[in-house]
């Protein structure tokens, strides 16, 4: 295949694009009496961004950039563990009638 | 290689995260929903704690012991109806995360391979800029939404005059201001988006009203995500612009739910001003119609007697703890034959799906709780429409009075059940200012009392 680059930027305009219609269609479909849980877990996984200050707080020295990485980290951590258990906890009470 | 391996696992998680979502649709399969979220967050960080250039593992583990531990203990503790505030508080957190991502970007761009300090790529400055931008505005947006929520701020809307010009022209010199970092990258213009962000971000919510919270904070949800996508688009990683845009779409709809429920458009929203806490004034407009009040014991008669009841929540049912006493009301009347039902409007309480929440912790079946448009057409067959802290969304005035500021809301059609029990404190008027011409009705009788205080003495006098 010859090889034309794309320009990074326009590949993750594409990605975006894509990602948005596929949240559009699962969004409408989650039922309106889990919408609490619906932001607490979407609050929780939007904490990926956990992936960017794990890069820099990444390298062996330390410099400004990892000092600020480990406080990106601290705060993401705090997102993930307490949207997703706050979700839990939420979830666990939505129950059948017994 | 090892560079399309963790591009394939982030594929994966990101995946994962959108299982996690479809899992909501229903409450039988949200549980594994969740469960899908967490092995894709698990992913996402192994495959980047896997990367040849991260190296600090003491320093990490560090960060998610810290950061997990506390973030544990919050979540375990927290009451059920201090939700709101929780999620408005999380989002802060994500918004202030990636400024800080942004900051470590911007001085120390060959970690992500997008430069050298001071001479960044054009394209990754923009989407830093405009990354750190929203990630400072939902920083500080959810902090006022905290303390409005948390009651530390008072929930009434603050106004001044030229407001919206000055927002226009702050957001104008954002602008600006990126356009001048991507042609002279220079610190003290970073610093400077940081902090005129930060003041945006205030400044966009404090004129936003109490009654418009559930709209607020899901605009903020929104926006964490965004900044996530922006970041994403920094560092050049389709996981975090994917996430960010699920995250992102999420907020959105939601709050176009939210604006629906209360026939706003988001703008007039954004551009707040609506919905004062005047719960303790009472607009004496009608001058002294008769209402007809009752007690514990006439309600408890009542609905005995009744072969149906619905329940309308709101609110006041979250300020005062009263689920717990409903939910055995409800179950009284159940085992005497009763069909008990609850009817959720969609802007009940102070964020999406509060009720619903709040009911399934004091154990009621969500069978038994329906939506607007579930239930809606039912109260005519009701003999007891059962309003407990709810209050605007019952008026009629939205369906007949068109110079309301509430006309064209959809509401909930109490009036047509064949007795109304409107349980309230005082005769305040509702969250947006307008009294409810239901009180003056002849089938409407008042209970006044505290919510909880009256569920209880409804139960004592049931048994």
């Amino acid at each position: 295949m010859q090889s034309i680059s794309v320009d990074p930027h326009i590949f993750g305009i594409t990605v975006l694009v894509l990602a948005c219609f596929v949240g559009y269609y699962v969004v409408w479909r989650v039922t309106p009496a889990l919408h609490s849980p619906l932001m607490s877990v979407t609050n929780a996984i939007s904490s990926v961004i956990i992936v960017g200050a794990l890069i820099a707080a990444g390298p062996a020295e330390a410099n400004f950039a990892q000092i600020m990485g480990f406080f990106a980290v601290v705060l993401a951590s705090i997102n993930i563990f307490g949207g997703f258990i706050v979700t839990q906890r939420m979830l666990s009470m939505f129950k059948k009638k017994r | 290689m090892t560079e399309n391996i963790s591009a394939i696992l982030y594929l994966l998680s990101s995946v994962f995260f959108i299982m996690a979502l479809r899992g909501l649709s229903s409450p039988d399969s949200a549980r594994q929903g969740n469960v899908f979220g967490i092995i894709g967050m698990t992913i996402a960080i192994g495959t980047t704690l896997a990367l040849p250039t991260v190296l600090s593992y003491e320093v990490i583990f560090a960060g998610i012991v810290i950061g997990g531990g506390i973030g544990t203990i919050i979540a375990r503790k927290i009451e059920m109806t201090a939700l709101p505030q929780l999620v408005a508080a999380f989002h802060s957190l994500v918004g202030l995360a990636a400024c800080f991502v942004a900051a470590a970007a911007f001085f120390r761009p060959e970690a992500y391979g997008i430069g050298t300090f001071s001479d960044i790529n054009e394209g990754s400055l923009i989407e830093m800029a405009i990354g750190l931008a929203i990630g400072a505005i939902t920083f500080t947006g959810s902090i006022i939404a905290f303390g409005k929520l948390q009651g530390l701020i008072t929930g009434a809307p603050l106004n001044f005059p030229g407001q919206h010009i000055l927002n226009a022209l702050l957001g104008l010199a954002l602008i600006t201001l990126i356009a001048w970092l991507v042609m002279d990258q220079n610190e003290g213009i970073f610093w400077a988006i940081l902090i005129l962000s930060f003041v945006i971000g205030i400044l966009i919510i404090i004129p936003i009203g109490g009654a418009d919270m559930p709209v607020v904070i899901s605009m903020l949800n929104s926006y964490s995500g965004w900044a996530a996508c922006g970041i994403g688009f920094t560092l050049g990683n389709s996981l975090l612009i994917i996430t960010g845009a699920l995250v992102g779409s999420s907020g959105a709809i939601l709050s176009y739910i939210m604006c629906k429920g209360m026939n706003r458009s988001f703008f007039s929203v954004i551009l707040g001003g609506f919905g004062g806490e005047n719960d303790a004034t009472f607009i004496d407009k009608g001058g002294d119609r008769a209402i007809k009040a009752g007690s514990a014991e006439d309600a408890a008669f009542i609905m005995k007697n009744a072969s149906s009841v619905i329940i309308v929540p709101g609110y006041g049912m979250a300020v005062a703890q009263a689920q717990h006493a409903l939910r055995e009301m409800g179950e009284i009347l159940k085992s005497d034959g009763v069909n008990v039902r609850y009817a959720i409007h969609p802007v009940a309480g102070r964020m999406p799906g509060h009720m619903n929440v709040l009911l399934a912790e004091a154990n009621v079946p969500y069978e038994q709780v329906l939506e607007l448009d579930e239930i809606n057409r039912d109260f005519s067959q009701a003999d007891v429409a059962f309003v407990i802290g709810a209050n605007d969304v019952t008026n009629p005035a939205a369906k007949t009075d068109p110079s309301s500021p509430i006309y064209g809301m959809p509401v909930l059609d109490v009036e047509n059940a064949k007795t109304v029990l409107f349980i309230k404190r005082s005769m305040a008027s509702g969250y947006a200012g307008v009294e409810n011409e239901l009180f003056f009705r002849d089938n409407t009788m008042m209970l006044f009392s505290d919510a909880k205080t009256m569920c209880d003495d409804i139960v004592q006098a049931l048994d």
